[in-house]
């Protein structure tokens, strides 16, 4: 795969933070794409604000549309229902989907449109400083809980299944391999689809909660993760509701 | 559903209804709404009217949100709505503004602020037409005064998106929204949706390409060069956009500026526009007055109200704190504001009880 074919090359280096993971979110979805030898003319790629709303805009060579802050989802749900032969892919971060745009995610879910979103969950506000999102976890520092956070982060995932969507996922860009999968078996569902992926900002995260090296953010995902629900650690695997299951 | 379409004759049709009717005579093939009075008839009628492309959104940032998608994607689309559910789309509609989409917002204005009164008219939101997003940017708003105008300016208003590549604002009220008189719904002159491919999306006067076309797209909201990159620093982009936003609707001022003017000879003369333009109307005939009709309240034609008004003295009517006067006090020094403010209709005798305080 020549990854450059998927890449406006022009726009690198990009401006995302060294050792940032939404890169290996890009990476993993190019490869989904290229596996799947989708159409890259007929997909459209709708970002929101925050760095994760770079992930694909401007960086992939496809029709982009970086929105507003929360409403990637809301311009998507027009894109779709307005030319169905398009594949309209999301991906916004944390505090966009589930924080300022959280009603737009449960009512895409709800409604079952044919949409692939992909939360690029860093449980940070990245872009504006390293404020706490709706997905810190309890305890952890950021600007706006600097004794650490007292609230309940949301699970994404349980929150999108009990709106109804069919496909939900959770990988992180520690299982960058899994991932690709996980968003290719999105690509390929047949209705609305969602991947919690939970990503690094060693900057404003990893920085203020005793991993600023890169490498142990990635350490610390790799030890935190489990297939098996119910161990108190970051799940990550395929939910497919039994009437969606090919 | 047979619909209202007539060959020449008029039937008697709700203002909103005329509207939504409009809208299917311009081509609109994309309807996103959420419920609000005094609006929502629009969206009732045209979920009835319209076989696909008709969403019920969650609220009215994701209506104009989806609006602005469809649009990208190829469709003519419009959504309608009132005061609190405008204030709500205010974000996107400069973001459609900032991408040069062509949609069109329908505002039935009530009484507010806030809530306020969800039945009772006023004209509220002139200047939130204008300035209701952040920055700096130029809209298109026209102010329909009966349900004929609803249907004619309605087409008019996608005509207008569409040449011009913006958001543009039917600028209703209550009264205008609700009424139920007699209006012909024939067909009229509209300006199709061309989608043409493009390397350069944004540059001056760059066709409209849409999604799918091969172009690899890059829209934002952010501050963009012509081809679409972003350039978030850049002191000479800001300028160029924010510029070349403003020019293109001001430089088309001259033909975007349409009024209709009674009794041109009259030394006195009423501004108005909307219901109050009705009442006008009627004021004129019993007080030998002009009447200065606004069809389009932005882009505001200084110069041009300013030749009309020379000499005469205006009076200026409208259902708000007299934010309409405040345009047309920069055109004359001799301007009267008449306004009212109780969710109810000026009418003929009031209007005419106020002129002569005056006299
Ligand atoms: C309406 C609005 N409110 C606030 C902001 C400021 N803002 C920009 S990015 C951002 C948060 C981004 O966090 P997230 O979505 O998690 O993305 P990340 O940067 O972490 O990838 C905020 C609050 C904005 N652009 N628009
Ligand atoms: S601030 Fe965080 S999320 Fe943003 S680019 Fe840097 S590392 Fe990535
Ligand atoms: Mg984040």
């Amino acid at each position: 795969m020549d990854v450059n074919n998927y890449l406006r090359t022009e726009v690198f280096p990009s401006t995302f933070c060294p050792g940032c993971g939404h890169g290996i979110i890009l990476n993993a979805l190019i490869r989904a794409i290229d596996d799947l030898k989708l159409d890259m003319r007929k997909m459209v790629f709708v970002s929101g604000i925050g760095c994760a709303g770079w992930i694909t805009s401007p960086h992939i060579k496809a029709d982009t549309m970086h929105t507003t802050h929360g409403r990637p989802l809301a311009f998507a749900t027009g894109i779709k229902l307005a030319n169905p032969e398009l594949k309209v892919v999301v991906i916004a971060g944390d505090g966009d989907l589930a924080s300022i745009g959280g009603n737009h995610l449960i009512h895409a879910a709800r409604r079952n449109i044919d949409i692939t979103t992909i939360c690029a969950n860093n449980s940070i506000y990245g872009m504006t400083g390293g404020q706490a999102s709706p997905t810190t976890p309890e305890g952890a520092i950021t600007l706006t809980t600097p004794e650490g956070s007292y609230y309940n982060p949301f699970d994404l995932c349980a929150l999108v299944r009990g709106a109804g969507a069919g496909y939900v996922a959770r990988a992180t860009v520690y299982h960058a391999r899994m991932l690709a999968k996980f968003i290719k078996d999105a690509l390929s569902y047949d209705g609305f689809s969602f991947i919690d992926a939970v990503s690094t900002c060693p900057t404003q995260y990893g920085r203020r909660n005793s991993m600023s090296d890169p490498f142990e953010m990635l350490e610390w995902l790799k030890r935190n993760a489990t297939t098996k629900e119910g161990e108190g650690k970051i799940v990550i695997k395929e939910w497919i509701a039994s009437s969606a299951e090919k | 559903m047979p619909g209202y379409r007539t060959g020449g004759e008029e039937v008697l049709i709700q203002g909103n209804i005329a509207c939504a009717e409009g809208a299917i005579t311009a081509g609109c093939k994309f309807y996103a709404a959420y419920p609000i009075t005094p609006a929502s008839e629009i969206m009732n009628h045209l979920a009835k009217r319209m076989s696909e492309g008709f969403i019920q959104m969650e609220d009215e940032i994701a209506s104009i949100a989806s609006v602005i998608g469809a649009s990208w994607a190829g469709k003519k689309a419009m959504t309608a709505t009132s005061g609190p559910g405008f204030s709500l789309m205010q974000e996107n509609i400069g973001y459609a503004a900032m991408t040069e989409t062509p949609c069109v917002i329908v505002d039935v204005q009530r009484a507010g602020p806030s809530t306020g009164q969800a039945t009772k008219v006023a004209q509220g939101d002139v200047f939130q037409s204008r300035f209701g997003s952040n920055g700096d940017y130029e809209t298109i708003v026209l102010a329909p005064s009966s349900a004929q105008e609803m249907y004619d300016l309605t087409v008019e208003a996608f005509n207008m998106a569409e040449r011009f590549r913006t958001p543009v604002i039917l600028l209703a009220d209550e009264t205008i929204g609700r009424v139920r008189e007699e209006a012909e719904l024939g067909p009229r002159n509209v300006i199709d949706r061309k989608s043409e491919p493009t390397e350069e999306p944004f540059g001056e006067g760059s066709p409209m390409p849409s999604f799918g076309m091969g172009c690899n797209l890059l829209i934002t909201g952010s501050t963009h060069d012509s081809k679409g990159y972003r350039r978030a620093q850049d002191a000479e982009t800001q300028r160029w956009l924010s510029e070349k936003l403003r020019k293109k609707v001001e430089d088309h001022k001259k033909e975007l500026f349409k009024y209709e003017l009674i009794n041109e000879e009259a030394e006195n003369v009423f501004v108005s526009f909307g219901i109050e333009a009705r009442a006008c109307e009627e004021a004129c005939r019993a007080l030998d007055f002009g009447l200065l009709k606004l069809n389009t309240i932005f882009p505001f034609d200084f110069d041009e109200v300013s030749k009309l008004l020379e000499g005469k003295k205006a009076f200026v009517v409208e259902l708000n704190y007299g934010q309409l006067a405040m345009l047309v006090r920069n055109c004359s020094d001799d301007v009267r504001s008449i306004t009212k403010t109780n969710g109810e209709p000026m009418g003929p005798k009031e209007i005419i009880g106020e002129v002569k305080k005056w006299m």
